[in-house]
């Protein structure tokens, strides 16, 4: 498969044309913005989380089908998660959109990561890792409460 | 060997009755590679221009032969690089048809020398309440700088308004001009829809309300030819690397009369006439402008790159372009779902689009993998984006190099995107 057919996957086309979770989340008690100045892609991110689990999740932005079907696959993968598992998972998603292949030894013994991993073939485009990374640094933002609003650069 | 003459001998010398695009293309030594096994189609011009070998060759003269500081050196290496710093100073002169080569200020680029404009005309001849006339159209670097002195002053911005179609709309020029409108600064040609400005009623407009003309000519230098005496502008910027020439530097022209009375926009050496620790008097114009050590390499470069385009003409170059944006113009208008942003009468080579729900992101990227290059994006003008409710759009520039067979590739990418988005 060449490397674009690889970044374009049916998933990603199919979360990035229909995005699941898409949407403001009326119960939500954190949210944050995130922003890519170099695109002008925008997402924001909601979550309603109850003793210390991510009880809903959803996301309302406009971006490329990378950035909209990353958002997608995170509120999927991190529904029903506690805190600890998901910053365990934004680590291993940075991993996997940034490191070497080789690196990834592990990924296929979690069914999340498996998941995920259709996004991995943005490694081979560095101007756009930022596009799949911005919905789940916003996501972390909104975790911590940061009230800034979260860039890409 | 000078390097007048290393200049001259390399490099098309054509007519204007012959434009071969294939010889052109040959002189742009980066064309003839391969990307991701694909032959190269270079569509970014308006984001910076590939350089001919003549270019590349008067850069590599001038550290290969001629290279030393200017101004200051007393030995001859020093005296012939300066001789030749100064000589491209005259060659841009004529090149743009000023009066003096001492109304052509080098500058890193055009963003530069609006800036330089901006913050010491501005800072000397502004006061609050006074009004700076912009297009909507216009490029970050024709907004910031303005707004940094709207910072520090409190004068007024007020945008001209564009069409639909991205025709500059005079009459609501004329509308927005009071007595308190100073300068008018606007892109004579528009780095996103290609417009090019109806710049002699701007300029005559702005001259009989009393206000100063600053045209941003980033993008309409490299299409066609520029007078600023028949204009009678008041300052004229533009970039050395988006006419084929190298990165780094960049021109501001100025009426003398202006220049005269404004303050040095930096401190430094080669600005000055005398310095002790209590008082420095400053350099006569360009000097007084020209703080520290210049890209000296870099005017060589530009002297080549004003040459290789003077030889083809600017008239043929504009020919050239003007026939192959209506044939690209023509080739998309056939692609279904594609809208083309920008469609005034009066066009440089640009052209803006997007596809019907596929980000422009996704589209350069798997153009990229064609073998297409081409900027996708907000193109530097938010504003411009905001206004069409868009957060950016594909853009495909054409340059001297171009020819239909670039267009075709784009076109056949564009399929390619569209099947793998149906």
């Amino acid at each position: 498969m060449s490397q674009i057919r690889e970044l374009y996957q049916e998933v990603i086309l199919d979360h990035g044309k229909s995005p699941r979770n898409f949407g403001k989340l009326d119960s939500a008690n954190h949210e944050s913005h995130g922003h890519n100045p170099l695109c002008g892609d925008t997402v924001t991110v909601y979550l309603d989380i109850n003793k210390g689990i991510i009880k809903e999740i959803g996301f309302e932005g406009r971006g490329c089908a990378i950035s909209i079907a990353s958002a997608s696959l995170m509120t999927e993968v991190l529904k029903g998660k506690n805190l600890q598992a998901v910053s365990s998972l934004f680590d291993c998603f940075h991993d996997l959109v940034t490191s070497d292949e080789g690196s990834l030894g592990d990924v296929f013994d979690n069914s999340d990561l498996e998941r995920l991993f259709v996004l991995s073939g943005v490694r081979e485009f560095p101007m756009r890792v930022k596009c799949a990374t911005l919905a789940w640094h916003t996501m972390q933002a909104a975790i911590k409460d940061n009230e800034e609003k979260v860039s890409t650069e | 060997m000078s390097a007048n003459t290393a200049v001259k001998n390399v490099g098309s010398l054509k007519t204007e009755s012959e434009f071969d695009i294939h010889r052109i293309r040959e002189d742009f030594p980066i064309l003839s590679q391969s990307c991701h096994g694909k032959s190269l189609v270079f569509l970014d011009s308006a984001a910076s221009a590939q350089k001919p070998k003549s270019v590349i060759d008067a850069v590599k003269y001038c550290y290969e032969n001629e290279y030393a500081n200017i101004h200051r050196g007393v030995y001859q290496l020093s005296e012939r690089a300066t001789q030749m710093y100064e000589n491209t100073r005259v060659k841009v002169k004529n090149f743009i048809k000023a009066s003096e080569a001492s109304e052509i200020i080098f500058t890193k680029g055009a963003t530069e020398a609006i800036n330089l404009v901006a913050s010491s005309y501005g800072e000397s001849e502004l006061s609050e309440g006074d009004e700076v006339i912009l297009s909507r159209m216009e490029h970050h670097a024709n907004i910031v700088p303005w707004q940094l002195i709207k910072e520090r002053i409190g004068i007024e911005i007020k945008i001209a308004p564009i069409d639909e179609d991205g025709n500059f709309l005079l009459q609501e020029f004329e509308k927005l001009i009071s007595s308190r409108t100073r300068i008018v600064a606007v892109a004579h040609a528009s780095n996103v829809l290609g417009t090019i400005t109806p710049v002699s009623d701007i300029i005559r407009l702005a001259h009989a309300a009393g206000a100063v003309v600053l045209l941003d000519g980033a993008q309409a230098v490299v299409h066609g030819d520029v007078n600023v005496k028949e204009l009678d502008v008041d300052f004229y910027t533009f970039s050395g690397h988006k006419l084929y020439g190298p990165s780094g530097i960049g021109v501001l022209y100025g009426k003398k009369s202006l220049l005269n009375s404004m303050r040095p926009y930096q401190g430094g050496g080669d600005m000055i006439r005398s310095v002790t620790f209590e008082k420095t008097e400053f350099a006569d114009v360009p000097a007084r402008f020209e703080a520290g050590t210049p890209n000296i390499s870099g005017a060589y470069g530009l002297s080549a790159a004003i040459d290789y385009v003077s030889d083809i003409g600017m008239n043929t170059i504009c020919s050239h372009e003007t026939g192959l944006l209506k044939y690209a113009t023509k080739r998309l208008g056939e692609v279904n779902d594609l809208s083309i942003f920008g469609v005034a009468d009066n066009k440089a080579g640009i052209i803006s689009f997007e596809l019907k729900d596929i980000h422009p992101h996704d589209i350069g990227s798997i153009l990229d993998r064609e073998g297409i290059a081409v900027r996708v994006g907000h193109h530097c003008a938010q504003p411009l984006m905001d206004w069409f409710g868009i957060t950016g759009t594909v853009r495909a520039s054409l340059g001297i190099y171009n020819n239909e067979d670039d267009i075709d590739r784009l076109i056949k990418g564009l399929e390619i995107v569209k099947g793998m988005f149906k």
